[in-house]
């Protein structure tokens, strides 16, 4: 009765003059891109430092990618008061595990104890898209990754967050060299899947306006681990 | 010490005695030696460890509480990793909502209420175990004892368990010493303290161990190997 009256008023899709219901929204979207990619000896995250929501930007140089273990990075987008509070959860059963076991967590039991606590909130999510990288056990390194309530899997290369549509594919290419013909599939060194991954955001950068501001890349070997920082584009 | 008011925990004696409570003090009174020793900037805790038999390793009787935290034991082995596991879970909590290592008199007030617990309700019985608490927070070096009875008590130098006596006297000896004593000189002291203990043997690599936390140094356990070069110091 209502509609029906305003539609003879007012035009089409106008929204006064009808009762609005407000309703708490617990999430909201704040943007950013992680991919992972991971060889015989060797694992990258990689992840761009813009936070946003909408047309805000609330940060230029927070970093997606958290340090869990010395061989075991986590990268979260998504919405950053759950990256946050996801994160203080998995560094305190951490610190219990160690107390109990008399040793670090491996990656494939970080792997596992990510699922269980996301999906420990399946009805009310951490809104989190998360990919795990990390060596383990054999010195191979191995990338996971995640849907909000704790679906994984172990790839070779995963793209996460607002960009992921663009680069998956991009990275399907280049990286498992699926969909080419006649193509020699040369496993992918260190450098060559760093160069791939700066390539990969540069894009993304340009084409999606939630990713940018600089590229934060973390290497992990079982040598120990390297970090760089990389300008995007700012606009 | 038999007589017709210590069945209960609830029961008090015509002298206004728990005689449950003292026969629960006479189980810390049995358990291998224990030592701490505090000064400005460090805590040493130094204990022995006691074999039940050749076949079986000795047993644990240092445990890191947190980096800035650790205990040392004597009396029930159960009851003391049961209450270990609560100081852990609270200082956990600390960190996790608060961001700060949790305050030492404030953890071990925390114990005390829940030991307390035990001392006044029917069909429960007082934990078995005396702690010695080697902590440093912003307020400084800590070195706290505990108590069945629930009741707690800051020292500067403390020995509990079987023969501590002779490990006190030493202490007392010395106790002007320590306040300014410097690192390794306290450890020395430590050992040799807990050496007062001994009825028979010397100390060796498997029979003790010893943990040192401080100003600028996480706690920190030497065990095995790590403490012979401890032990060649002590006179």
């Amino acid at each position: 009765m209502a509609a029906e009256l305003k539609k003879a008023i007012y035009p089409e899709n106008a929204t006064i003059g009808l009762p609005t219901q407000h309703r708490f929204d617990p999430y909201t979207l704040n943007g950013g891109t992680i991919v992972g990619v991971a060889g015989d000896n060797f694992a990258i995250l990689a992840g761009d430092t813009r936070l946003s929501e909408g047309f805000m930007i609330h940060s230029r140089d927070t970093s997606k990618i958290y340090k869990l273990t010395e061989k075991t990075f986590l990268g979260t987008c998504g919405f950053q008061g759950d990256v946050l509070t996801l994160t203080r959860l998995l560094n305190a059963r951490l610190t219990m595990y160690e107390f109990e076991h008399r040793k670090k967590m491996s990656s494939t039991a970080i792997s596992q104890m990510l699922s269980t606590v996301l999906y420990y909130r399946r009805f009310f999510p951490y809104y989190t898209f998360n990919i795990l990288a990390g060596i383990d056990t054999d010195g191979k390194g191995c990338i996971y990754s995640y849907d909000a309530v704790g679906n994984y899997e172990k790839h070779t290369y995963h793209a996460s967050g607002t960009a992921s549509s663009m680069l998956q594919p991009l990275l399907d290419n280049q990286v498992g060299y699926l969909n080419q013909e006649g193509v020699r599939r040369v496993p992918l060194t260190i450098d060559k899947a760093r160069t791939l991954i700066k390539d990969v955001f540069i894009s993304a950068t340009e084409r999606d306006m939630y990713t940018g501001d600089s590229l934060h890349i973390v290497t992990i070997t079982s040598d120990g681990v390297t970090e760089d920082h990389f300008p995007l584009r700012r606009d | 010490f038999r007589n017709q008011y210590d069945s209960d925990v609830t029961v008090w004696s015509p002298q206004g005695r728990l005689y449950q409570v003292e026969y629960a003090m006479e189980a810390v009174k049995q358990g291998a030696a224990v030592v701490g020793i505090k000064s400005r900037t460090h805590v040493v805790l130094a204990a022995f460890k006691r074999a039940t038999d050749d076949l079986a390793a000795n047993q644990k009787k240092v445990l890191a509480i947190d980096d800035h935290i650790g205990v040392g034991f004597s009396g029930l082995t159960a009851d003391a990793q049961v209450l270990t596991k609560f100081l852990r879970t609270e200082c956990l909590n600390s960190k996790y909502a608060y961001n700060t290592p949790h305050s030492v008199t404030r953890l071990i007030a925390a114990l005390g209420a829940k030991m307390q617990i035990c001392t006044q309700v029917y069909g429960r019985r007082p934990f078995g175990v005396g702690f010695l608490v080697a902590g440093f927070d912003e307020t400084g070096s800590h070195l706290i004892q505990t108590c069945p009875s629930s009741n707690y008590y800051d020292c500067k130098a403390m020995a509990i368990g079987a023969r501590s006596q002779s490990a006190r006297t030493y202490m007392e000896r010395k106790l002007e010493e320590f306040e300014d004593c410097d690192r390794n000189k306290l450890i020395t002291h430590g050992l040799t303290a807990l050496r007062e203990c001994l009825s028979d043997g010397d100390l060796d690599t498997k029979n003790c161990s010893m943990a040192v936390v401080g100003k600028g140094e996480n706690f920190q356990i030497y065990d095995g190997d790590a403490i012979a070069s401890f032990i060649s110091f002590t006179l």
